[in-house]
């Protein structure tokens, strides 16, 4: 299943809606490298609230997509990762140290505000 | 020899036989109520069991297990025993009464019985071995569930406190708008650090929060496993876009992570829980002021 990648002001947003194939997540980082050229955006957020399992390679292609779109000018961030996928995947030794992670969209953007313009657009509200 | 075979045959058939023995035992111990009971009671407060208790009570206890015991005799049926050794146990264990209290007075009534059948029947070999026969079973199972409603009713309170500590144990606060407080207090045990960060991280999906001050002077000292835990839940935290500070760390405990070698790069400890809370709302952007108040 395709993932939709929706365009907000100066950053992209990509929902994940379900389980994702190894071929879907591909697809999902060179379409994400693609796009963020094009829209010359300044900011990615991944949203993988629904994903209930986060296994190893799905971790390693996350991580190039933070470091790609790095290299294409955009910051990443992580959002919505549940309860119970942070405690296996801390159990399993995946932290993504180096990667930005939020609680969900909303923080996520509001991470992307102070990131990328050093103030918060959206507000704590 | 006449002794051996009755004995043998009472054996054979010991479900049924005791009867008439036991119905004669049960009238010798209603007649000899007072006298025994008070032998018992002195032989109690000879041992010096249960010095918790006051000697009317004991005396008072004594009675009821006297009568329950020669009810057991006659009926054969434990149950009401069974009731009332738990009631007995529900009241005398928060008073520190010990197991070994409990078994020995079931002993010590036992051989004081055992006495005095001892005395009663000593000119008739057979008719005494007989009526030991009905005796000694009886009073075996009396012992028997005497000292198992007691340890039962102990584990029932252990297992009872332990619910009450682990419910206890973990309160996730909030304090500020997107900042919780993790105050632990006592030993941490894997388990225990598992159901913490499990109410962690339900926590921080629950209260949105963004930083998490985990105080930990309440706890004496943790072993490798649990440090392990800890740093895991800093990382579990983090990926759900959280700060967790903690606070609190004990000289023994700072030695511990040092030894076993955790990355402190990612971990953000400060001194106090006053700090850490300082800290944590200058990283939310919180600031404090103190309101001067207007004086006349």
């Amino acid at each position: 299943m395709q993932v939709p990648i929706l365009k907000q002001g100066d950053y992209l947003i990509a929902t994940i809606q379900s389980a994702l194939t190894d071929a879907d997540l591909l697809q999902l980082r060179d379409e994400l490298a693609a796009r963020v050229g094009q829209h010359r955006s300044l900011g990615v957020v991944v949203d993988v609230t629904v994903l209930d399992v986060i296994d190893s390679f799905s971790v390693r292609t996350l991580r190039a997509v933070v470091h790609m779109l790095k290299l294409r000018g955009a910051e990443t961030v992580i959002a919505g990762i549940q309860p119970e996928v942070a405690f296996a995947m801390v159990q399993l030794g995946v932290t993504l140290e180096s990667e930005a992670t939020a609680l969900d969209l909303e923080e996520g953007l509001i991470y992307l505000d102070q990131k990328t313009k050093g103030s918060s657009r959206h507000g704590r509200r | 020899m006449g002794g051996r075979s009755s004995r043998q045959q009472s054996r054979k058939q010991s479900s049924d036989v005791p009867a008439a023995s036991l119905s004669e035992l049960v009238v010798h111990l209603r007649e000899n109520r007072t006298q025994l009971r008070e032998e018992w009671v002195r032989r109690i407060t000879e041992a010096q069991l249960l010095t918790a208790m006051s000697s009317d009570e004991i005396f008072a206890e004594a009675t009821s297990v006297f009568d329950n015991y020669v009810e057991v005799l006659e009926s054969g049926s434990v149950e009401a025993l069974q009731a009332y050794a738990r009631n007995l146990s529900e009241r005398i264990i928060p008073r520190g009464v010990e197991t070994h209290e409990v078994v020995g007075i079931v002993l010590l009534l036992r051989d004081v019985l055992a006495r005095s059948l001892f005395a009663k029947y000593q000119g008739d070999f057979a008719l005494l071995n007989h009526v030991l026969d009905a005796y000694e079973p009886a009073a075996n199972r009396i012992a028997n569930t005497v000292a198992s409603s007691f340890v039962q009713e102990r584990e029932r309170i252990i297992r009872q406190q332990q619910e009450a500590i682990r419910e206890l144990s973990t309160p996730v606060l909030q304090v500020r708008e997107r900042l919780l407080i993790l105050p632990i207090i006592g030993l941490i045990d894997p388990q225990r650090a598992r159901q913490l960060t499990e109410q962690l991280l339900q926590g921080i999906r629950s209260n949105r929060a963004k930083v998490v001050v985990m105080d930990i002077t309440g706890v004496p000292s943790i072993d490798a496993n649990v440090a392990n835990y800890l740093v895991q839940t800093v990382d579990a935290a983090r990926l759900m876009g959280a700060t967790l500070i903690v606070t609190g760390l004990s000289p023994e405990i700072a030695q511990t992570l040092v030894v076993i070698g955790v990355d402190l790069g990612k971990m953000e400890t400060v001194g106090d829980l006053q700090g850490g809370i300082e800290k944590a709302e200058r990283m939310l952007g919180y600031k404090v002021v103190l309101v001067e108040e207007d004086r006349p």
